[in-house]
């Protein structure tokens, strides 16, 4: 038993390197004091932070990002939500089909979302905008969203709404009085989902902006520039900002898992 | 001859002992009951004897052999789980043939043998089923002749009835004694349900807190119980009890009752009578006085009556539906000597 | 259970977002791929030029024989790396430490494939860490050129499909009722007979999800061969950018998306058996 034992522990280490190394390396190299984001480490600096933090692209293009995030986020929670409860509470013909409808855009690329909206929109005559990336991440994410939802609508949860609707209680009510709050840690992990996905997102914010970017936008015309630490400082900025909004989900489910 | 030999068998977790320096002896063609509450042991029991938990110390003996040390691949035993754990991605035949091809059985006899095995079990030709074709009683037959096609010395089974309903539990029963007879084996059955232990076994084991309460025949376990638990545990009854005043006799809110020679001679002591055993016709050796009827509950074959005397002294009896008893109804109680027992 | 249309109101807002936003268009893609463009660069007639255009054109039909070798080896490695990796987490490792192993390794899934990509060329260019490293221990002489290469590109692949994979075939695994092995080695099963008959089939679903999303998200992948992969050999997603940037021509660009989208479902075809089968 112990041999397998350390044959795992040894395998599941060159894994975990692997799988670190290129984050490991940005965010060691957005220190760097010298003027390249490679070896060797001439000392540590914030210097690269602060010219990230100065520079007026990557402050608008944050506050972008946190918009297309923020709204597109709580868009696929809500409508998700909706969907999932719809589905889940009553029998309706040709359920099975909307559900592979809701479902639909997690198996297809994101080129084909992003080239679709790009098509639309110049059809319809409407340049690139903030609002046409709102959608399309809504798009992708709202299956996610409708996903973990449903997961969380099952036979206990039925039973408490029917108690509710006993003494009297209106659909509504129940719905956000009794439901939503009941499954609050489940559309919270929804939202920072959705939230990380769409900050994360490129292709869909790359064929449908132009000026209005968002920061992985951004950091792809800062990639022209070559390699350069300010580059590193950013990407790691939106690395950490991911990762926070993870663990602080992980946190808090874990919390009220315990309580 | 011993089949089976458990030896001073102790499992601690961390500093609680699921099973305290338990000691067990089986012959070969017994069907054992372990009987008890959750948490008694007979579980963590059956679990050690079929090699999937090691024992803290004491050792485990099958066939002669000491296997202690061995896995449950290694062990002459084989187990029916609770949910049967039939495999999901696999026939019935598989299923039933999956330890022959582990022992390199030839693909024409394992076909003969998983049709005869199957046939055994009462499901002729099921053998191209899927598993979620079958119903709760298919697949317990399923997970039988899963167990049993490889031979096993033991076969253990880890509360086989208790997912079915009433009737399918008691068809199953009367399978499982079929089944044993038949092939001969030795069973180990873990339940909490006596009557299930009564109708199936032929040695039961009472287990409680870790510990053997008591082990031998149904017969001898329910009318001669050893412990009070037991005694409890196996059915209901009424106590006596009282200071010993004599030799042989108690005295106790019922009046001067005898008690066997063999129990201690001095402090307080009971005996206790099973509710079939008191008599309300005033036939009986021994009197019991006068009680009032409290309860009577139709059960169907009987009324099940709880009746109080002026002393305090509760009795638990059986009346018969003709007798047709009602609350405030007097009774006169007695019963015959044989019928005390001491606990 | 209600009578509609009460859940039907619930589902409507998300199935007509999808109806409106995604499904439309889709069909109005497909519909500008059948009008390539004329000499004025205007959309033409009803024509299926484009389309024939397409095959016709050598290094077109390369790039997407590329893709699907690409995705199929590095759907093909990520599935083989990541089985043990997420066997190990959950079977190996403690039940109270699984959850922090399984986030670690899938924390560095949570960036940007932007940033992960430039990430990796930072760390296999010729002034980079890997090379510095090799320099330092004096295995080569002078720096390798692991990046700007196609092979570069599967490795920034398998890099970020190894954690999906992981995840979905850990998801797949802790499913599995653990008293089926317990049985198979009660029937005398030894510890690699159980594992091959009895958990490796019973996971088969899960790996099958994560072979499908991977397939999907690498083919349409821009960004990593884009930064990665140099300008040898160009993949599907390359040309289509280049066809909305340089050539102007919606409508080809349509038509090699849904010629991508046709490779997916395909794929899907190839794999529904197990798909269908897996609850995640």
């Amino acid at each position: 038993m112990t041999r397998r034992n350390i044959a795992a522990a040894l395998y599941m280490a060159l894994c975990y390197a692997f799988i670190f190394l290129p984050v490991g390396v940005l965010v060691l190299f957005s220190f760097q004091a010298g003027n390249l984001p490679v070896p060797p480490l001439h000392g540590l600096s914030l210097r690269w932070y602060a010219a990230a933090f100065n520079d007026g692209r990557l402050v608008a293009a944050f506050a972008n990002s946190l918009l297309v995030g923020g709204v597109s986020a709580a868009l696929s929670v809500l409508i998700g939500f909706l969907a999932a409860f719809g589905l889940a509470r009553y029998e309706f013909p040709a359920k099975a089909l909307l559900r592979g409808l809701i479902m639909l855009p997690l198996a297809v690329s994101y080129l084909l979302v992003g080239m679709g909206l790009l098509v639309s929109s110049s059809a319809l005559g409407l340049g690139p905008s903030l609002m046409t990336v709102i959608i399309g991440h809504v798009v992708i994410n709202m299956p996610l969203a409708f996903a973990i939802c449903q997961a969380q609508l099952g036979e206990h949860q039925r039973r408490i709404e029917s108690a509710a609707r006993d003494l009297g209680a209106g659909t509504f009510q129940v719905l956000f009085g009794i439901t939503a709050p009941m499954i609050a840690p489940a559309l919270v992990a929804a939202f920072c989902l959705c939230f990380t996905l769409s900050w994360d997102e490129f292709l869909i914010a790359y064929l449908n902006t132009r000026f209005d970017v968002t920061l992985p936008v951004v950091i792809w015309d800062l990639l022209r520039g070559g390699l350069n630490p300010e580059t590193n400082a950013a990407g790691s900025f939106i690395f950490l900002f991911s990762i926070s909004v993870i663990l602080a989900v992980e946190i808090f489910l874990l919390r009220k898992r315990r309580s | 001859m011993t089949h089976l030999a458990v030896s001073n068998v102790t499992k601690l977790y961390g500093a609680s002992a699921a099973l305290r320096d338990v000691s067990l002896t089986v012959a070969a063609h017994d069907y054992v009951v372990l009987l008890g509450p959750s948490g008694s042991g007979k579980t963590t029991l059956l679990s050690v004897i079929g090699g999937f938990t090691e024992p803290t110390s004491g050792r485990i003996h099958i066939a002669g052999r000491d296997v202690t040390q061995s896995g449950p691949a290694k062990r002459p035993t084989t187990t029916v789980f609770q949910d049967y754990a039939l495999f999901p991605h696999m026939s019935v035949e598989k299923n039933v043939g999956y330890g022959l091809k582990l022992r390199r059985v030839p693909a024409p006899r394992r076909a003969e043998q998983v049709a005869r095995a199957l046939e055994m079990v009462g499901l002729p030709g099921f053998g191209g089923r899927g598993i979620h074709e079958l119903s709760g009683g298919q697949r317990q037959r399923v997970a039988l002749a899963r167990a049993l096609i490889v031979e096993p010395e033991i076969l253990l089974l880890d509360e086989p009835l208790g997912a079915l309903d009433l009737n399918l539990r008691r068809q199953m029963q009367d399978e499982l004694l079929a089944l044993q007879r038949r092939t001969g084996r030795c069973f180990v059955h873990v339940t909490h349900d006596q009557e299930e232990a009564m109708a199936l076994a032929s040695m039961i084991v009472v287990m409680n807190q870790g510990r053997i309460e008591d082990a031998g025949p149904p017969a001898r376990i329910y009318a001669r119980p050893a412990t009070r638990f037991t005694a409890n545990f196996m059915g209901e009854s009424t106590e006596f009890s009282g200071p010993v005043i004599a030799p042989g006799i108690i005295g106790t809110p019922a009046g001067k009752l005898p008690r066997a020679a063999s129990a201690p001679d001095a402090g307080d002591a009971t005996v206790i009578i099973r509710p079939e055993n008191i008599r309300a016709d005033g036939e009986g050796a021994v009197a019991l006085g006068q009680a009032r009827i409290t309860e009577a509950v139709f059960q169907g074959a009987h009324y099940r009556v709880f009746a109080a005397a002026e002393s305090g002294q509760v009795f638990n009896l059986r009346l018969p539906p003709a007798a047709a008893p009602a609350p405030g109804d007097t009774l006169t109680l007695s019963c015959e000597a044989q019928n005390l027992v001491p606990v | 259970m209600r009578k509609p249309p009460a859940g039907l109101l619930f589902a409507l807002p998300a199935v007509a977002w999808i109806g409106l936003f995604f499904l439309i268009p889709v069909l109005v893609m497909a519909g500008y791929s059948l009008h390539p463009l004329n000499d004025s660069g205007a959309p033409g007639p009803l024509s299926l030029a484009d389309y024939a255009a397409f095959f016709a054109e050598p290094a077109y039909v390369q790039a997407l024989i590329d893709s699907v070798i690409t995705t199929l080896v590095v759907t093909l490695a990520s599935t083989l790396l990541a089985y043990p990796f997420a066997w190990c987490i959950a079977c190996v490792v403690p039940k109270r430490y699984q959850r922090i192993a399984l986030i670690a390794a899938i924390l560095p899934f949570w960036t940007s494939y932007v940033v992960r990509s430039y990430a990796w060329l930072l760390a296999l260019s010729p002034v980079g860490a890997v090379n510095k490293v090799l320099l330092a221990l004096h295995v080569v002489s002078h720096p390798l050129m692991f990046a700007y290469n196609p092979q570069a590109t599967e490795f920034g692949f398998v890099h970020f499909f190894l954690m999906l994979n992981t995840l979905t075939i850990y998801a797949s695994l802790v499913q599995i009722n653990p008293r089926y092995e317990l049985a198979a080695r009660d029937l005398g099963a030894s510890a690699l007979r159980g594992f091959l008959t009895i958990t490796l089939p019973l996971s088969i679903p899960g790996v099958a999800v994560g072979a499908f999303l991977t397939i999907v998200l690498c083919i349409g992948d821009y960004v990593t061969p884009q930064i990665l992969g140099g300008f040898r050999e160009l993949l599907l997603p390359q040309l289509i950018m280049m066809q909305i940037q340089r050539q102007l021509d919606l409508p080809m660009a349509s038509a090699m998306s849904l010629l991508l989208t046709v490779l997916v479902a395909l794929a899907y075809l190839a794999l529904q058996r197990w798909l269908r089968i897996a609850r995640l």
